[in-house]
């Protein structure tokens, strides 16, 4: 008898039901499995209507993120041999709202990126005939990091703070809001800056930088790095115009 | 039934979809444009794309040496005028790029930093680290958020386009959150929906690639073009299908076979070097490499694993730091996916269907031959990739051409009426039977499941790396019985609230018609050129076949094929001749 592992998957229909379930499926147990193939192992071969979403399968669409076992993950670098021999729940990302099943509401996220303003702004844009904007392989790395984020939302389904506080703009949104302003071509971090301050910060001074966000990204984009270094240039700005209430330019 | 109104639509949020949104907006501001996909734009599969994208910007290059690479490695079967094009805006369209925030890797100064890549003579492959797809399509998706102007129907499918009066009108499309089909007219529509890689079973295509723009396209009578020529990337992980970059290769990498040896040297692609050669060994192009793997096999030489054969692609010479610098992904992939260290160990691979040459019938503006009608990108044929795209073309292919047809579309627009009452009853129709051949669907015995395995199953067998006649044939009649079974289909969700298997129905039914026309245009080319292998006709046939295929459907569902001659400007056709 080929061994087997048990996924226990929420289901929301909200057609039929007023509050998500959860079901039971028994799929075959194989090494080089994630949990991603055995949901559709079951879509295939034993429902057709469990419902999720997945893309690239190599973790970098964004698109699989679910709670595993408790966990945010991406469903696709998750190995059921980490969950041998189970049981494995498969849930919604928490935080958000449910669609159905395991497919959550992520409109929020695209409202707040809209929000942070992630596109290059300049004073004056030069001409592309006069070539590339120099910027060295170091002032790469001054924002490197930030620019990995995959907008997976496993970040926010792990915040403690966008649980309680659905105004904070969130991690992933600051961490790109970060990407920007240490973008050596970028110039308009003064202006992010009054954004993220201005009534998107509902709930960031809340956060006790436990990290929690940082821990669950697959990309070690560190949200929380960007959050300390926004938090610190916000305080700094706030003294200056404390000590310097005239303005410093 | 409700109806939405724009001047141009844009079905697809990738690469070309996003630039070609731009374009619009930034050519007729005052215009309305929507952006419809069946996924966000930041999930779409240009995420996927590694290695590079070329384009010429260093002294020591030029233009028409990177159309001659694009045009030799193209096997002669490129539109010279539309290669020109290509080369030519390429460079612009990259540092519009860099303009637009896309991290590109750099050189010491602080200049953008080139490599080399298979294929291309000289090193002129821009990239952002090895996640050159994810930046490039992130900055895109980043800066189309600025323009207000850009509607955008997320996580929509689109199920029909509605022509009226011989011209494209609009579409109709599905909201998957709510099962609400809405009908949206345009005055001009670009189709950038990307290739179709799922039709075959191991590919490093995402599960998007269904190929629907090229079906919708294809049944609204826009013929496609040249889909015989599918390109396999030689270094797929088994099982997976997930692609390990050629610029693993171009940073110094080898193939190697069951007993350690660099075994291209034995199918006159060169002689092994310590450091890289360009246009030789691992830096010949994709499709003669992945053609060697079969003949390497049919010797023995390679290896058996539970997902049959494979190579071994050996990085390990170029050391931690040049990897955790240059191929982090790679690293991370084989870490993550593979559970193996490239830094210690072989990484397994073998040849997986990666990309289509062919696509729907563009002129050099990326219109269509049905009024109203544009494409761009993997879904478009203009064509530039002729019978073999070089590794780090479709980038900025899809930039190029993508800003064209966005150009094009905008400026047909203007001078179209309102789309008319017609086209309103025509949704009304498709809605009718999407109710009734799938959400109302209470028969069939057929499992989705079953007859995408079997298809994957014949197009391995009968239309892959190398293809015969009488095989051919018999997977003509197979998809033909598939196509029959899949009215028969079994459907048990019947939900109007997010219903993937619905979707998965209808990407079904356009990878069935798809795959229908990579069959039949292999079927009629009698020749071997590029990634199209006739075991039956091992020979170039200039005399005949120096010109492209088109496919049209007929009336009763069958392709047919006509030919169109290639349009030769500056390089007549030559032998292609890598290592030497």
């Amino acid at each position: 008898m080929p061994p087997t592992i048990t996924l226990i998957a929420t289901r929301y229909r909200p057609e039929i039901e007023a509050e998500p379930t959860t079901q039971p499926y028994e799929v075959p147990y194989r090494k080089d499995w994630v949990v991603l193939d055995a949901l559709n192992y079951v879509k295939d071969r034993l429902d057709g209507s469990l419902t999720f979403r997945w893309s690239c399968r190599m973790g970098v669409c964004g698109s699989c993120g679910m709670m595993v076992n408790g966990t945010p993950r991406l469903t696709c670098g998750a190995f059921l041999s980490e969950f041998f021999p189970g049981p494995v729940r498969v849930e919604p990302l928490q935080h958000f709202p449910i669609i159905r099943d395991l497919v959550v509401d992520i409109s929020d996220f695209l409202r707040k990126l809209s929000h942070v303003k992630p596109w290059l702004i300049r004073k004056e844009e030069r001409p592309l005939a006069e070539g590339e904007y120099r910027q060295t392989p170091e002032q790469l790395d001054a924002y490197k990091q930030f620019s990995m984020c995959i907008n997976c939302l496993l970040c926010y389904a792990a915040c403690p703070i966008y649980g309680l506080e659905p105004g904070f703009v969130g991690p992933a949104a600051i961490a790109l809001a970060q990407r920007y302003n240490r973008d050596s071509r970028d110039e308009a971090a003064q202006e992010r800056m009054r954004i993220l301050s201005g009534s998107a910060s509902d709930g960031i001074w809340q956060c006790t930088f436990v990290g929690e966000c940082s821990r669950v990204c697959p990309k070690d984009v560190d949200p929380a790095r960007a959050i300390q270094q926004y938090k610190l240039s916000g305080t700094l700005d706030a003294l200056r115009s404390l000590l310097l209430p005239w303005g410093t330019s | 039934m409700d109806r939405y109104t724009c001047d141009v639509l844009v079905v697809g949020g990738g690469g070309a979809g996003l630039r070609a949104a731009i374009a619009v907006a930034e050519t007729r501001p005052d215009i309305r444009i929507a952006v419809i996909s069946k996924v966000y734009p930041m999930r779409s599969h240009t995420v996927s794309a590694e290695g590079g994208a070329a384009a010429v910007i260093k002294s020591g290059d030029s233009v028409d040496a990177h159309a001659y690479d694009t045009i030799s490695g193209g096997d002669w079967l490129s539109d010279q005028n539309a290669v020109e094009a290509f080369v030519r805006e390429a460079p612009e369209e990259m540092l519009r790029l860099e303009h637009w925030g896309c991290p590109w890797s750099r050189d010491p100064d602080g200049r953008i930093a080139v490599r080399a890549f298979g294929g291309m003579k000289v090193e002129r492959t821009w990239f952002a680290a090895d996640k050159t797809g994810f930046h490039l399509l992130h900055a895109l998706f980043q800066t189309s958020l600025k323009y207000e102007g850009i509607r955008r129907f997320d996580e929509w499918f689109v199920t029909k386009l509605l022509v009226d009066d011989g011209r494209c009108q609009g579409v109709v499309g599905l909201e998957l959150a709510t099962g609400r089909i809405l009908a949206i007219t345009a005055r001009a529509v670009i189709l950038c929906t990307g290739g179709c890689g799922r039709v075959f079973p191991f590919t490093t295509n995402a599960a998007i690639k269904t190929g629907d723009g090229m079906a919708l396209a294809y049944r609204a009578g826009a013929p496609l073009k040249d889909m015989e020529f599918v390109q396999y990337h030689p270094t797929g992980l088994p099982f997976t299908g997930i692609l390990i970059t050629e610029a693993a290769r171009a940073e110094g990498g080898w193939l190697l076979n069951k007993d350690g040896y660099r075994y291209l040297q034995d199918y006159d692609l060169g002689k092994p070097q310590p450091r890289p050669i360009l246009r030789s060994m691992e830096l010949g192009p994709r499709d003669r490499l992945s053609q060697v793997f079969v003949k390497e096999m049919e010797r023995g030489r390679t290896l058996v694993g539970p997902y049959g054969h494979y190579v071994h692609l050996d990085i390990r010479h170029l050391g931690a730091d040049l990897i955790d610098r240059k191929l982090p992904f790679v690293r991370e992939l084989c870490l993550r996916y593979e559970n193996i260290d490239p830094v210690k160990e072989l990484i397994p691979v073998r040849p997986v269907v990666h990309y289509m040459m062919g696509g729907i019938h563009t002129d050099v503006h990326g219109a269509t031959p049905l009024p109203g009608l544009f494409a761009a990108g993997e879904a478009a044929c203009v064509s530039i990739n002729g019978a073999n795209r070089l590794g780090s073309n479709s980038l900025p292919e899809l930039l190029v051409f993508g800003a064209r047809a966005g150009q094009a579309a905008a400026t047909y627009a203007a001078g179209q009426n309102e789309p008319g009452p017609a086209v309103r009853a025509q949704a009304e129709d498709e809605a009718r039977r999407l109710e009734q051949d799938y959400l109302c669907r209470t028969t069939g015995t057929e499992r989705l499941a079953d007859l995408r395995v079997e298809m994957h199953k014949t197009m391995e067998e009968h239309a892959g790396i190398y293809r015969a006649e009488a095989s051919l044939h018999q997977a003509a009649e197979t998809l033909r019985k598939l196509q029959d079974r899949f009215r028969d289909v079994a459907l048990d969700d019947r939900s109007h609230t997010f219903n993937t298997q619905l979707i998965a129905a209808l990407e079904l039914a356009c990878m069935l018609d798809v795959a229908e026309t990579i069959v039949s245009a292999a079927l009629e080319r009698r020749e071997s050129r590029g990634a199209h292998q006739r075991t039956d006709c091992p020979q170039r046939d200039d005399a005949k076949f120096l010109a492209h295929s088109l496919i049209f459907r007929s009336a009763d569902g069958l392709p047919r094929v006509e030919l169109l001659p290639v349009t030769i400007t500056r390089w007549p056709p030559g032998q292609r001749v890598y290592g030497r």
